[in-house]
């Protein structure tokens, strides 16, 4: 690879920093004993602790999946810590009272809180490690029935809700990471939309791994039932460490009958460095059910960090006419990795889904495409449409698609394309040689080949993974 | 034209360049006054394009020898954007497709890079709109290439177009056009042809490499160098791309020294 290529992608993370923060850590290991003090710590009722055991008895019986295509030395499960929780120093009931090494700690990502909350409208529940720290914009919500708080709290406000849906979509022995989360998840959101309500704002929960060693293990569980509509953002960034960081989360999506949700991530996690030493370990599980008639499950996600990602954000077709979108941008530099797609299981008459995968290697990294579109017998005038396009910069990075198509229905429709193409020096010769440097040049690119999926995007949103791709991808040039 | 009391734009000396270790350019020299049209000929191979993009700055090749002024600047110690910023242009002769890019974002983007380095206004996306309207008529180019990804499914001649329009929009001190000419038919080669009479005036200067005599018919040079194994072997007005196009490149080397002597 050319000098220019090689300066354009190594640019160091920017997000590199530890703040200092006094946690509260359980000792590392994992056992029943450890699972009962999460629970007794969160204070949580009976069933969810069966819950959890349930899900820890399961996970003992399983192995770790080997068939995506990436790489990393074997987990100890023995040696990480399942708990931590910043100690606030005290209760807090505005913005102002939050933690100013926490502002500056969002001072430091280029997004300060205040400002995302007052000029986007935006409502921030703030995830800081494990434990929400503060909510904003609960009080407008709640005027319309909106529940939107941290998971651990709805289990104590709302705990029905949470019995009702919790494991529904993701069940506790589903795969070995979701069996594992299910079994010591700490917190999360939690986000209710009643019947006919359509979110008045973009919901939006910062993430953030912040205590070294510490695994992550998120359960967000969003509700949306008849009639009703949100847009939900979730991003996150994290600091630089040197030990692989193992990162779990469940999300868990049901859509009623006419419902909408839409999920949009930005995810920028410390992806090692440009040795490949270092850096989380992604390996989440993301499902919607549109259960009820004409719902609509949508994802849209930009992955530009995690050393391995390990994510197919999915959807269950299950109601007539429901329909399920998953546009997606992965960005690999260095050594990472990323196994990522989607499943679209068309199970109601007419169900139809989009698939636009968008991915791009740099360095020496490796993405891959996996996505399997199911259409059961019961699924009647099916259709899917996929599109997964590659783009290599430099030549010792690889991108590969792996597309598996069952159909069980003579009635669908099912259709897919794929490209792969290339970012040259003469492509980047042709701009430089109308004034356009090579940042620039390789921006303009990659936004176009990412416009569709980031026209997807709430538009504060779409700005803000325009500048991360620029982030990963540009560096000093000359 | 020529004019003795004109100032050299491009002052070009010795210069050698290699690409892969295997050396193409092998001692070139030229001057290219304001006001100049200059046309470059020569075998296929000979070294034409490598020249043009030595000029411009590409990467690949290594320049082991000679120098390059241009104005008052040094140009092998500018990077390829700062080069064309100071109104250095090369029009392709295979130019480039880029997938998802629009031709109007980045024609506009190249516009305000260079009106932001001269100090000059830079247009937003409608002001733009309006301005690169007007050059396309000249050009008589559909409007909706400006839609269309820079250079993605044009054909042959519709990419000389949008060179061409770019070197209307950009109106650089030196243009060089490397075989703008083939592929296009002859309405294409007339309405190109004004295109860059238009541009040129006393205060710029043009360097064509061409194969064919037809399109200094219609740009009519004040200098014709012919090239061979990375050298200008011979100079002459522009009678000599006459000569060259009845007689062939073999004449040359038959007659190398005499016809030096003639044209000297
Ligand atoms: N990467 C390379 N490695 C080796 N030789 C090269 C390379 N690139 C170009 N050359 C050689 O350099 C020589 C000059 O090429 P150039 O493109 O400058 O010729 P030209 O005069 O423009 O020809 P044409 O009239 O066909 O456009 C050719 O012999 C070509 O094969
Ligand atoms: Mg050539």
């Amino acid at each position: 690879m050319s000098a220019v290529l090689q300066s354009l992608v190594n640019q160091p993370y920017k997000h590199g920093f530890v703040t200092d923060i006094e946690s509260d850590i359980a000792p590392k290991g994992l056992s029943e004993e450890i699972i009962r003090l999460i629970s007794a710590k969160k204070n949580e009722p009976e069933w969810l602790l069966a819950f959890r055991l349930k899900a820890y008895q399961h996970w003992l019986t399983m192995t770790e999946p080997e068939w995506q295509n990436v790489r990393y030395p074997k987990i100890d499960f023995q040696d990480i810590s399942y708990y931590s929780a910043p100690k606030p120093k005290k209760k807090l009931a505005s913005m102002d009272e939050v933690d100013p090494e926490l502002l500056r700690t969002f001072e430091k990502l280029g997004v300060p809180m205040h400002e995302r909350a007052a000029l986007a409208g935006v409502a921030v529940d703030v995830i800081f490690d494990s434990v929400s720290v503060t909510t904003t914009y609960k009080q407008k919500l709640a005027e319309v029935g909106i529940i939107f708080c941290s998971i651990s709290e709805a289990v104590h406000t709302h705990p029905e809700l949470i019995q009702k849906y919790l494991g529904t979509v993701v069940p506790v022995g589903d795969n070995y990471f979701a069996a594992l989360n299910s079994a010591v998840f700490t917190d999360g959101s939690f986000c209710f939309i009643p019947k006919g309500v359509k979110c008045p704002m973009d919901l939006s929960t910062y993430f953030r791994i912040n205590t070294e060693g510490s695994g992550q293990f998120e359960r967000t569980l969003i509700i949306a039932e008849e009639g009703a509509s949100v847009s939900y953002l979730e991003g996150c960034t994290a600091p630089r460490f040197d030990t692989n960081q193992l990162h779990a989360a469940v999300v868990e999506l049901v859509a009623l009958d006419n419902a909408d949700i839409k999920y949009s991530t930005v995810q920028n996690w410390y992806a090692g460095d440009e040795k490949g030493i270092g850096g989380i370990y992604n390996f989440v599980t993301k499902r919607g059910l549109a259960k009820g008639i004409n719902s609509r499950i949508s994802w849209t996600q930009v992955e530009t960090g995690s050393a391995i990602t390990w994510k197919y954000p999915s959807c269950i077709l299950r109601g007539e006419n429901s329909v399920g979108e998953f546009y997606s941008v992965a960005v690999t530099n260095n050594y990472q990795q990323a196994d990522t797609g989607t499943k679209m299981i068309h199970i109601g008459k007419n169900t139809r889904s989009t698939i636009i995968s968008k991915g791009i290697s740099a360095g020496h990294s490796n993405s891959s495409y996996r996505g399997l579109v199911r259409v059961a017998p019961t699924a009647e005038g099916a259709r899917n449409y996929s599109q997964c396009d590659s783009m290599l910069i430099g030549d010792q990075c690889g991108a590969h698609t792996f597309p598996y198509i069952q159909v069980h229905n003579n009635s669908a429709q099912v259709e897919h394309e794929a490209s792969t193409s290339k970012i040259g020096e003469d492509q980047l010769f042709y701009f430089s040689q109308r004034g356009i440097g090579a940042e620039e040049a390789v921006s303009m690119i990659i936004n176009g080949f990412c416009k569709d999926v980031f026209q997807q995007l709430p538009m504060e949103f779409a700005v803000e993974a325009t500048k991360l791709l620029s982030f990963k991808l540009e560096g000093s040039v000359g | 034209m020529i004019n003795p009391n004109s100032t050299p734009i491009l002052t070009v000396r010795g210069l050698r360049a290699s690409i892969n270790g295997t050396e193409i350019l092998k001692g070139i020299d030229l001057t290219v006054k304001s006001g100049e049209i200059h046309a470059i000929m020569g075998l296929n191979g000979s070294g034409k394009s490598t020249f043009a993009k030595v000029l411009a700055g590409h990467s690949a090749y290594e320049v082991t020898g000679g120098s390059i002024q241009f104005e008052d600047k040094d140009l092998l110690e500018l990077p390829p954007e700062e080069r064309a910023r100071a109104g250095l242009f090369l029009a392709f002769q295979y130019p480039i497709e880029i997938p998802g890019v629009a031709n109007t974002q980045f024609l506009r983007l190249a516009y305000n890079t260079v009106q932001a380095q001269r100090g000059k206004e830079e247009l937003d996306p409608l002001e733009f709109d309006d301005f690169v309207r007007e050059k396309m008529k000249l050009l008589e180019m559909k409007p909706d290439f400006l839609d269309r990804s820079v250079n993605e499914g044009f054909s042959g001649g519709e990419k000389k177009r949008n060179e061409i329009l770019q070197m209307a929009l950009l109106e650089p001190k030196l243009s060089i056009l490397d075989e703008t000419d083939s592929g296009l038919d002859i309405d294409a080669l007339k309405i190109v042809a004004q295109g860059v009479n238009q541009i040129t005036n006393k205060d710029n200067a043009t360097i064509l490499v061409t194969h064919y005599q037809r399109l200094l018919d219609y740009i009519v040079p004040d200098y014709v160098h012919v090239m061979q194994a990375g050298r200008i072997v011979i100079t002459g007005g522009k009678e000599l791309a006459l000569e060259l196009e009845t007689r062939g490149y073999d004449w040359i080397n038959e007659n190398n020294s005499s016809i030096a002597g003639v044209l000297a």
